[in-house]
């Protein structure tokens, strides 16, 4: 695009015609300047995720192979997704703990759902540097505190999958997920 | 650089002052495409077309960098992966069509380009090694344009693709290894793919490289102009900012209008439909073609059908349309004429016209079928194609008589506006 | 030297090119190129309009669905659909519970893996899905149809020249073949198991009549089946398959020309401007 400082316009005749024909170089180049503007949204709109990764964006879980006690690792939007069915002493052991003593305080009953207060669904990414944390498989170490265990730099996290030891700022996000049916839950 | 009344880059900021001491970049912008590049005043629009190649160029560069992001360089999902920035990519049709496009109007603009520097006679000297960088250029352009027409892995890519590292084939001893090294394979396969794909990545940048070299040659004589008399003083230039990035302005609004009118409504008028058909090594399309800018010299190289003794046909094609290319190499020797301009050469107008008409010729029948009657044609205008330039050129050379010169750009200039007054005296002052 | 040796490279390639004439107009005059059978008897696609023509013309949401159904309940038993998802049908005016529904119902399924072997196995599609395919591979659609692989009709209507009439022109040109034409060629004859159809670009298609008589699909909207509108509907339903984008396009395109008319309007009273003086000057 050309551009045409609106101060050429001194060198043209005087008079009365400099002002207007500074007012229209300075509109030509303001007109550039929007296209460029208005080319650049798709330009960067595309680095956006795309339709069809956007279809994927939301993931069904069968619960019904779940035991209590027992979790799985599955995935959502590429990430790993951690769906645990706690046992009672899981729960009790969660509830004891007094929320305000926590690094990001938060009771169980906040991070599950109304009445299911069984089912953990968490992502398997640990809030510190994004390692998958272990515990979820069988025989795993779940770390001090009976949840998950990130190796990377050695955060714990308790049954509710709360931040309690180590460099992780906040507790294992949970995603937004609804039940479809008492053994099914959608994510995203 | 160029003129002694060049006008000299003074930074008034203390910021640019700076910058200028440490890096004297702005300087060199300033002195090549601003105001301290004196340019003849009385440059016609076809000198728009130098810019307006740029312009293209950053298009490309810019659509192409973008499809890259979304492109698998493999022979299994190539293809797909095409269609999915089509579909599904945020604006990704826009950005595929934009590319595509884009390249018939590369072309469109360096042909005017081109044609324009034959008329005017740009490749005279001193200009010569401004022409041959510019060829250097064009070359690459055709490179860069069939390699990635190989990429979206259609019908035509694949075919055109083996017909055309076919052509190497037809080289004495030497050409089959070639062919099949060029390929990777035995036919146009994954490997071809992958490297088709990072030399079309890199080679739009070496044209980038290129055409600094062919600005900075151009800037050692200074720009040429319609009359084709050389700048005798102050009063034959202007600064190119503002008058030409102005002018320029304007070009490249008028180039995006009919860019965009086609991107936008007519975005597959200019390809193949066989394109849109998955390549399949199993099935030929019936009639292979290139994309339209090739088709002169595929006309060229399709003319040639009896065997020169003991040279085959085909090798004498391949060789033609090396030929028809290179042969642009040697006009600055090839035209000896003394005077730049067609305007001033009446002999020489005539066969440039009859050229056009030549190569416009050469291009419908490289898109036709290779039935008769369109192999006889293009036999025809392949032969003049070749005279043209290495015969007729020459010999006017010596025997025109051009008509006077004016004295000075000025003086052709002040000669137009006192027609241009008389005639449409009547006219109200802006 | 460079002039004598350009004379003689350009005598040579002139002069080659000249013979090759000669040699080419004898061969022209003494033996003219027979005709074909696809010369003479090939037809370039009907003449057909749609609410999509011109430059500003849109799909017909209704036409489009009704499209989708011939194409359910016809074409896709043999043909795949391969770049299309069913999330995209949200374009033709179904709700998503809609789409889910048209994709768990499909009569094709989707292949998997079954979690408990590892076994190939297939599940219901969802709207993520693209459209699966009706045969595994081109092995198994070879074998299922006498040889010819059907297409996949994504792109159909842009890989071939005016392929919206063409592909209207094809279901709706399937007829015997001419006497005439037998009579001209006798050779011509079309071979068992193919189909005449003279917009089909060797004449002799694999494919049966897909669309033999009216009423073969029950439009909800109370259109009339005719072969002619099925034909019409499916033909602007692979179009939008092919070009799905086309509204935005063409809409983005309007107000970019207008954009553009405007800015260059405005570039050119500026460089008018600017060059005032020099005019002057003069």
């Amino acid at each position: 695009m050309a551009s045409v400082e609106h101060s050429d316009g001194q060198s043209l005749s005087g008079g009365e015609g400099v002002r207007r024909r500074d007012f229209i170089n300075i509109a030509a180049v303001s007109f550039a300047g929007v296209g460029a503007v208005v080319v650049a949204l798709p330009l960067i709109d595309q680095m956006n995720p795309s339709a069809d990764v956007l279809a994927l964006a939301s993931t069904e879980v069968d619960l019904s192979a779940i035991q209590p006690g027992q979790a799985i690792k599955t995935t959502f939007r590429s990430q790993p997704l951690f769906v645990r069915q706690l046992t009672p002493a899981e729960i009790a052991e969660a509830d004891k703990v007094d929320p305000s003593t926590l690094r990001d305080p938060q009771t169980l009953e906040e991070r599950t759902v109304d009445g299911k207060k069984q089912w953990l669904i968490t992502m398997g990414v640990c809030t510190h540097l994004g390692c998958v944390p272990l515990g979820a498989g069988e025989g795993e170490n779940r770390g001090e505190f009976g949840g998950y265990f990130c190796p990377c730099h050695g955060s714990s996290y308790d049954t509710a999958a709360r931040i309690r030891k180590g460099p992780a700022p906040k507790n294992l996000e949970v995603p937004k997920f609804s039940f479809t049916s008492d053994t099914a839950i959608l994510v995203g | 650089m160029s003129f002694p009344w060049a006008e000299h880059y003074t930074p008034k900021h203390p910021l640019m002052q700076w910058v200028d001491e440490k890096l004297p970049l702005p300087r060199l912008v300033y002195n090549a495409i601003g105001a301290g590049y004196p340019v003849p005043r009385n440059l016609n629009y076809f000198w728009n077309f130098g810019v307006l190649a740029g312009v293209a160029l950053v298009i490309q560069i810019v659509t192409g960098v973008i499809m890259a992001m979304h492109y698998g360089a493999n022979d299994l999902v190539a293809f797909s992966t095409v269609e999915q920035t089509m579909r599904d990519v945020n604006a990704g049709w826009l950005m595929r069509y934009a590319h595509a496009n884009g390249a018939s109007f590369f072309f469109i603009v360096v042909y005017l380009h081109i044609f324009r520097g034959l008329y005017f006679g740009s490749y005279k000297a001193p200009r010569e090694m401004v022409w041959l960088l510019g060829l250097v250029i064009f070359l690459l352009m055709m490179a860069t344009a069939f390699m990635g027409y190989v990429l979206p892995w259609g019908q035509m890519s694949y075919w055109g693709a083996k017909v055309i590292t076919g052509l190497f084939g037809a080289i004495p001893v030497v050409g089959e290894p070639i062919q099949t090294w060029l390929l990777g394979g035995f036919a146009p396969g994954n490997a071809s793919l992958n490297r088709f794909f990072s030399l079309h990545f890199l080679l739009p940048f070496v044209i980038a490289g290129v055409i600094i070299l062919h600005i900075w040659a151009l800037h050692i004589p200074g720009s040429s102009n319609p009359t084709g008399v050389e700048v005798q003083g102050p009063q034959d230039t202007v600064p190119f900012h503002p008058y030409y990035t102005a002018k320029d302005g304007f070009g490249v609004g008028v180039f995006l209008i009919l860019f965009t009118a086609v991107l936008f409504f007519a975005p597959n008028y200019l390809g193949h439909p066989d394109n849109y058909i998955e390549a399949n090594p199993l099935s030929t399309p019936a009639h292979i073609v290139p994309e339209w800018y090739f088709w002169p010299f595929y006309a060229i190289l399709r003319a040639f059908t009896v065997d020169f003794f003991f040279v085959p046909a085909k090798l004498l094609g391949v060789l033609a349309m090396f030929a028809s290319i290179l042969l642009l190499f040697f006009l600055p020797w090839l035209d000896t004429s003394p005077v730049r301009s067609g305007h001033y050469r009446p002999m020489f107008r005539k066969f440039f016209w009859i050229l056009i008409i030549d190569v416009l010729v050469l291009g419908y029948c490289g898109g036709a079928p290779a039935e008769e009657p369109y192999v006889m044609i293009s036999q025809l205008f392949a032969g003049y194609y070749f005279a043209h330039f290495l015969i007729i050129l020459p010999l006017i050379a010596r025997f025109e008589k051009p008509l006077p010169l004016p004295g000075s750009i000025t003086e052709s200039v002040l000669a137009k506006y006192a027609k241009a007054d008389g005639e449409t005296a009547a006219v109200p002052a802006e | 030297m460079v002039r004598i040796g350009a004379f003689l490279v350009g005598l040579f390639f002139a002069g080659w090119l000249f013979v090759s004439f000669l040699v080419g107009a004898y061969s022209y005059v003494t033996e003219p190129p027979a005709k074909t059978v696809e010369h003479e008897f090939h037809l370039a696609p009907k003449h057909v309009s749609f609410s999509f023509d011109g430059p500003f013309g849109k799909y017909d949401q209704r036409q489009l669905q009704r499209g989708f159904q011939v194409f359910k309940e016809v074409c896709s038993a043999c043909h795949s659909l391969k770049f299309v998802a069913f999330r995209d049908l949200e374009a033709l005016g179904y709700n998503e519970a809609e789409v889910k529904a048209i994709a768990k119902q499909w009569a094709i399924k989707t292949p998997s893996v079954d979690p408990a072997t590892g076994e190939p196995a297939t599940r219901d599609p969802v709207p993520a899905d693209h459209f699966p395919k009706p045969f595994a591979n081109n092995v198994a659609a070879a074998a299922a149809n006498n040889n010819a692989i059907p297409p996949d009709l994504s792109l159909m209507t842009k890989a071939r020249h005016h392929g919206t009439a063409y592909v209207y022109s094809l279901l709706t040109g399937f007829q015997e073949q001419p006497a005439e034409l037998l009579k001209k060629f006798p050779d011509s004859k079309t071979p068992e198991g193919l189909h005449y159809n003279p917009y089909f670009a060797n004449l002799n298609l694999a494919m049966a009549p897909p669309l033999s008589a009216d009423g073969q699909v029950t439009y909800s909207d109370g259109t009339n089946p005719t072969v002619d509108q099925m034909a019409q509907d499916v033909s602007a339903f692979l179009t939008w398959t092919a070009e799905p984008k086309l509204e935005n396009r063409r809409a983005a395109g309007l107000a970019t020309i207008i954009f553009l008319l405007i800015a260059t309007g405005l570039a050119y009273m500026s460089y008018k401007n600017i060059w005032a003086d020099k005019k002057k000057a003069a």
